[in-house]
């Protein structure tokens, strides 16, 4: 009974969570970002926690902290997702010299198909690059008992360990075995150590070969703790690594070896005796062909098929039945288990849009108005969705709408740059490129987009919430005294349902030189309605619409167009009543129910 | 080779297709099986298109292949229309008979869909389609946020799922102050027949 009551359906985030309770964390820190953003939110929501949490500022600072509170002893997690590793990749590459006391785990969830990211980029390249261990689940169970082990693992090697789910573990949901939570009862003591913590050259170059020393001794555990096996049933194989053993495992006939890599280094001396015992090999991973690297590497006479010969393709995400069409071509199976893939119908798109009454389309609106000529720099939050309003103009990673906004205003002195970014992501890595902006003579505009949440990963807290990530009042702050503070002279807040304010402000801005700051404040509608905030529904009077189609051209999903040419409002609007201000016809007005 | 019976659940983001694809993962567990889900998350919640994909005895990945489930719940028919190519040929699909034009008509000025279009196109195929008026059904059981769970009581006929699991499943999932009338919707969505 007690094992029953211990299976849950849970999400792979949510699996994760728990292994950290069982493994008695101490600290937890990181920055949302999908797919890895829950395991921070269900540990944030823990009631009476023995643990310190934070939702820090950015990857970096999240990283630092956590690194800190290690060589302090104490079990530390730091989340993110794999863009945010980049972020955070310069303290990550001298964490393995200075190595870790308290077991150190770093998260970074992968994005295969880059459903919610900018690219594809496999992190396990960057455990290769610093030179740690890194865990590589093939499915959410799994996942659950890697996390609970790898403190474990860490502080065995004084390495931080890198824990790399991928979107389809995440965010798949399954019946997950639990154990209990471990509560911790460690204090943190900070013991003096330059040699170790205080990287100076003389330091770090014995730091660099302690390091290397260590690299086969990893290999060699990860096969010994069962996270590489090779379970062999005849001379063809297939290696497979993270959630593509999940694949392989539904599809493969039983005369066919399955080599599971779940971790990595991988001992090459084992790698070469598995592969030196089958003819031919296929090796199936998501991503980057680290795996089919390492096998090409070890092959002497055994065929090695993968990505590098066109087995299988660099890019995007895995399933079964992709797996099944590089299984048949490889000849491992004989018939393929799907069926063909039937053909796709043609319905009208319906892409992620930006919400009724969402403060950030009345900015793209205006600022559409006022700069026809502009060029937009965005940044990465719910406003890139400005890209269907033609208001997106560039997006590469956070915090570089300011920075790139700048580089065209010096490349093109004659061209009018409106920058767009979210509060959230301003506070990330925006501020940099305001202080740069101004010290450096850019000729810009720059909207912060203030609905006091990081809204797209799912509403966290940051310092302009005025709350912490475990509910605790916190110092709000002040977006115009930064901004003035970097010696900006044009910096003023606007709300921006009040369309003929917002377009004024804009004017306003376009006619001075320098940087300009405009903070459009308005909370995220979705906060708005977790919250209780109503406002009454505007309505089309019929007759008075002249059928211009003005509002529509809006794009907000509250409007529809009837039959007879007019415009409607649907259920879905929130009363923001920026169409109102649009309308040439006056035909819009406050006056349904309240929403 | 298969042996998970294998639910795609479709519809638009904010709909509640997660918490109806928890009622079946939560009475997977009650049953003591297998499952495995697949969810949409983050960029694509806003007002898109979502999917969820659920694998009952599921052991394996979390992906239903194109052609190969056995049953398709739909909460809106576009969604049911832009789907049904996962569906097998002589699958099942439950879907509302309700439409929420995609703002992309509108803005690109295509021609607006028609229900009785839609409907004809998806009975135009071998698999069998029950239309359900879900949300009118849960609007009269207490709220038309329920149409999930309506589709759900329509669905369980096909469900290899005991009732009371299922049953069970939604008094878990669904908020404290709102059981009774998922109940009730539960219960109407179970008389409905095609």
């Amino acid at each position: 009974m007690a094992e029953e009551r211990k299976k849950q359906y849970l999400l792979g985030n949510d699996a994760i969570a728990h292994g950290c309770l069982e493994a008695g964390i101490d600290f937890v820190s990181g920055y949302p970002g999908t797919p890895s953003s829950e395991v921070v939110d269900t540990l944030r929501r823990v009631k009476d926690p023995w643990y310190y949490l934070e939702w820090s500022v950015n990857e970096k600072v999240a990283f630092e902290n956590a690194i800190g509170a290690c060589w302090c002893g104490l079990r530390a997690i730091v989340t993110m997702k794999h863009v945010g590793l980049n972020v955070a990749a310069d303290p990550l590459m001298t964490s393995s010299y200075t190595g870790v006391k308290g077991g150190f785990v770093i998260l970074s969830a992968d994005d295969p198909f880059a459903h919610s990211s900018q690219n594809e980029q496999d992190s396990r390249m960057y455990a290769k690059f610093a030179q740690i261990p890194c865990l590589d689940p093939k499915d959410v169970q799994q996942a659950h008992d890697m996390i609970t082990a790898a403190w474990d693992l860490s502080e065995k090697f004084s390495l931080p360990v890198l824990f790399r789910p991928t979107t389809r573990i995440c965010h798949s949901k399954s019946d997950v075995a639990l154990g209990e939570e471990s509560p911790s009862p460690r204090k943190g003591e900070f013991v003096r150590d330059p040699k170790q913590y205080v990287v100076i050259p003389a330091h770090t170059r014995p730091l660099h070969a302690i390091l290397t020393k260590k690299q086969p001794e990893v290999a060699k555990y990860l096969v010994e703790a069962g996270y590489n096996s090779a379970e062999i049933r005849g001379t063809r194989a297939v290696i497979a690594g993270g959630i593509s053993v999940s694949y392989v495992e539904e599809i493969l006939p039983e005369d066919i070896s399955l080599i599971r890599i779940g971790a990595y280094p991988i001992d090459q001396n084992w790698l070469a005796d598995v592969v030196a015992k089958h003819t031919e090999v296929l090796i199936v991973e998501e991503l980057m062909p680290v795996i089919e690297e390492a096998a090409r590497q070890t092959a002497t006479t055994t065929t090695v098929h993968g990505k590098l010969d066109g087995y299988l393709p660099h890019e995007g995400e895995f399933s079964s039945a992709l797996v099944a069409k590089a299984l048949m071509k490889a000849g491992f199976l004989t018939e393929n288990p799907f069926p063909t893939e039937p053909a796709q119908e043609v319905v009208a798109v319906r892409p992620p849009i930006l919400c009724p009454g969402c403060l950030h389309r009345s900015v793209f609106y205006a600022m559409k108005k006022v700069f026809r000529d502009g060029v937009f720099p965005s940044d990465i939050g719910c406003y890139t969705l400005g890209l269907q309003m033609g208001a997106v103009d560039t997006t590469i990673c956070m915090g570089a709408s300011i920075t790139v906004g700048s580089g065209i205003s010096h490349a093109c002195p004659e061209t009018p740059v409106v920058s767009t970014i979210g509060d959230s992501t301003f506070l990330h890595t925006g501020v940099n490129g305001l202080i740069n902006a101004v010290y450096n003579n850019a000729n810009q505009t720059i909207i912060i987009l203030d609905n006091r949440i990081t809204a797209m990963t799912g509403h966290q807290p940051n310092p302009n919430t005025g709350v912490t990530a475990t509910g605790v009042p916190s110092p709000k702050i002040s977006l115009e005294e930064l901004a003035r503070a970097c010696g900006v002279s044009f910096v003023e807040s606007v709300d921006p349902y009040d369309l003929t304010d917002l377009l004024e402000t804009l004017k306003a801005a376009k006619e001075k030189p320098g940087v300009k700051v405009i903070i459009a404040k308005q909370p995220c509608v979705i906060m708005n309605k977790r919250n209780g905030v109503k406002r009454s529904r505007y309505v089309v009077d019929a007759d008075r619409c002249v059928k211009c189609g003005a509002c529509i051209r809006y794009g907000c999903p509250a409007l529809e167009i009837c039959e007879d040419g007019t415009s409607v409002t649907t259920a879905l609007c929130t009363g923001c009543g920026v169409c109102a201000d649009i309308c040439p016809a006056g035909a819009i007005h406050r006056g349904g129910a309240k929403q | 080779m298969k042996k998970s019976y294998d639910v795609l659940i479709v519809g638009i983001g904010g709909q509640g297709t997660i918490l109806a694809s928890n009622v079946l993962g939560d009475a997977c567990v009650i049953e003591g099986r297998h499952v495995r889900g697949a969810e949409t998350h983050g960029m694509s919640q806003r007002g898109g298109s979502v999917e969820t994909h659920i694998r009952i005895d599921g052991k394996f990945g979390s992906l239903i292949a194109p052609g190969s489930a056995d049953l398709l719940i739909a909460f809106d028919v576009l969604e049911a229309l832009r789907y049904r190519h996962f569906l097998k040929e002589d699958g099942v699909m439950v879907v509302n008979r309700e439409m929420v034009v995609p703002t992309s008509v509108f803005s690109a000025k295509l021609p607006v869909p028609q229900m009785d279009d839609v409907v004809s196109e998806l009975r135009s195929g071998k698999a069998t389609v029950i239309l359900v008026d879900a949300t009118e059904i849960a609007a009269k059981a207490g709220s038309p946020l329920a149409a999930n769970i309506v589709l759900l009581g329509v669905a369980s006929h096909q469900l290899p799922l005991s009732v009371s699991s299922l049953a069970e499943a939604v008094r878990r999932n669904v908020p404290q102050k709102t059981v009774a009338l998922n109940e009730q919707a539960f219960a109407m969505g179970r008389e409905v027949r095609s």
